[in-house]
């Protein structure tokens, strides 16, 4: 790779050691993916919870966070994903001391380095949307997919140390998005049936990430006849991202790359897949469970904007939980601050559902959680959730908010 | 005996040598495993059940979160990992993990499908470094 003078005097050492162990990390990963140089960015965002970093990855940072401070500060402005604890709740979830202890240790040290406790993955609604053409280091695959596709910047799917790497040299190596020529369609569906709840625009993700089905294809998407909102595109991306880790989508008409679909693709070179009714039906006759007993509903994955949270006060005003079954509704602290001031966190909360706030439900040792609380059953309206979490024992069903609101009022899934 | 010579995209990590363990199936270290017991415990895997610890993986993909970023490192200091993983494509995300792990990673091979040109049980040695990758079998 070719290095600037900044750059090779940051390999030296010469910025200290988290700055070269930052810029050898990354060269790693650029003569990976035939990276030529490195590209500036402007923002980076850490994935940030303990499970996945582990007592190992805790150390780490520890480790780097104890150097002097004019050699761990990051450069750049950065944020953290989701963590695994909300400290106001952790026992009421029989989440354990070792675990919340693990996660104080991880944030003393993201403090140290300077990166801003966000503990969101909508950062894209709540905190700092980017700019169209901004060269950016975000975790968290949904993060990085609404990112590309909706607002036009440019970013990979950095990993916690690439994150870092990131923040602490401003940069990272240019390849996969970063370069013009990767972000042009591959793929090229047609929707023939349209998407109506937020579940079903899950699905629509679940299904296109399926069939692309790689990092490095793009699908353009054609035939939708309703402008999405935010919340539409943030599921249909986090399930797109989930299903077939693809981290770009254009829609066509809506998304700023592809105002046409000639500008994306060449239309005669690409023939089109349809995307119909029975595709959409497939999709949702996967999971079972109608007229079991759910353990649990779960609203998260993304975090709900302010607006589902609005949705959801609605559905559960002057209603009861069912007395087995629990609800739990995961959101940003920005959010769940906006949702406190306005009542809304007290109406959802009196049915006797739980708001949690900077975690996320899947990152929050969910295997454990299910164990010490009786939770298998599973009900949600977020696809993603339901493509994760098969693989911590639980048995997940997806359908959307009313039906999941209904669900857990009559204990059954309805 | 038969020995195949596979060549590869330069990877990350150190020569290592294993036994094989191959699925056309893709691969995410927080979808599909119990890191603690060392298996792939997604019931839709189709490695499920199997233990991963010390084998050779051969996979189609990577897909999924960014987690598996830290989840290699994390699991290579319990002890409880793969010897390497091989892939036909991967993502940034794993290649970023198996370079903050040390781990042995690669992926883009010039025989073809590599799920294909390697059998479960085959005594596999890669070396990222030179981009080659050798399989002996029987």
């Amino acid at each position: 790779m070719k290095l600037n003078a900044e750059e090779q005097a940051m390999l030296n050492g010469e910025l200290g050691e988290p700055r070269r162990w930052a810029i050898e990390h990354m060269m790693r990963v650029g003569r990976f993916f035939d990276a030529p140089d490195f590209v500036e960015v402007t923002q980076a965002h850490i994935m940030a919870d303990t499970e996945s970093l582990g007592e190992a990855g805790v150390e780490f940072l520890e480790q780097m966070a104890a150097l002097p401070e004019s050699e761990r500060r990051v450069r750049i402005p950065m944020i953290t994903d989701p963590r695994g604890i909300d400290f106001c709740h952790y026992k009421r979830l029989r989440q354990t001391d070792a675990m919340a202890a693990l996660e104080q240790r991880a944030i003393d040290a993201f403090e140290a380095f300077g990166i801003m406790m966000t503990n969101t993955c909508i950062n894209y609604q709540t905190i700092m949307p980017p700019v169209r053409g901004e060269h950016l280091a975000f975790g968290d695959t949904g993060v990085v997919i609404y990112c590309n596709s909706v607002l036009g910047a440019y970013s990979n799917f950095e990993g916690g140390p690439s994150a870092l790497a990131a923040g602490l040299t401003g940069r990272t190596p240019r390849y996969g998005l970063h370069l013009d020529q990767n972000r042009r369609a591959t793929k090229r569906y047609r929707v023939s049936c349209q998407p109506k709840y937020l579940s079903d625009w899950g699905a629509l993700g679940g299904i296109v990430g399926a069939r692309a089905g790689s990092y490095w294809e793009v699908p353009v998407i054609e035939g939708i006849e309703s402008l999405p909102g935010s919340d539409e595109m943030k599921h249909m991306g986090a399930a797109m991202a989930s299903f077939g880790s693809v981290p770009l989508f254009h829609l066509v008409g809506v998304t700023p790359e592809a105002p046409t679909l000639e500008s994306v693709c060449d239309p005669d070179a690409l023939p089109a897949e349809t995307i119909g009714e029975a595709d959409f039906e497939a999709f949702f006759s996967r999971y079972g469970g109608k007229g079991e007993k759910v353990d649990v509903v779960v609203f998260s994955a993304p975090q709900l904007s302010l607006l589902e949270m609005q949705s959801l006060a609605e559905l559960l005003d002057g209603k009861k939980l069912h007395q087995d079954t629990d609800l739990l509704a995961v959101t940003s602290p920005v959010v769940a601050a906006d949702a406190r001031r306005m009542g809304l966190v007290e109406r959802i909360e009196s049915s006797g559902a739980l708001v949690l706030e900077g975690m996320c439900f899947y990152q929050s040792y969910a295997r454990e959680m299910g164990e010490a609380n009786g939770w298998k059953r599973l009900l949600t309206n977020s696809v993603k959730l339901t493509n994760i979490i098969g693989g911590y024992g639980y048995e997940p069903t997806l359908s959307n908010m009313e039906n999941c609101v209904a669900s857990a009022i009559a204990g059954e899934i309805v | 005996m038969a020995t195949i010579k596979l060549s590869c995209h330069v990877g990350v990590g150190p020569e290592v040598s294993g036994e094989a363990l191959v699925t056309d199936d893709n691969f995410s270290a927080r979808y599909d495993l119990d890191r603690i017991a060392g298996i792939f415990s997604r019931p839709q895997h189709k490695l499920a059940g199997q233990s991963y610890v010390d084998k050779i993986m051969v996979f189609n993909t990577a897909k999924g979160g960014v987690a598996s970023a830290w989840m290699l490192h994390e699991m290579k200091s319990r002890g409880v990992a793969p010897q390497a993983i091989l892939f036909n494509n991967v993502n940034p995300i794993l290649a970023q993990g198996a370079a903050l792990a040390d781990m042995a990673l690669c992926d883009r091979f010039d025989d073809g499908d590599v799920t294909q040109l390697i059998r479960t049980g085959d005594r596999v040695t890669v070396n990222p470094g030179a981009g080659l990758v050798i399989v002996t079998r029987g």
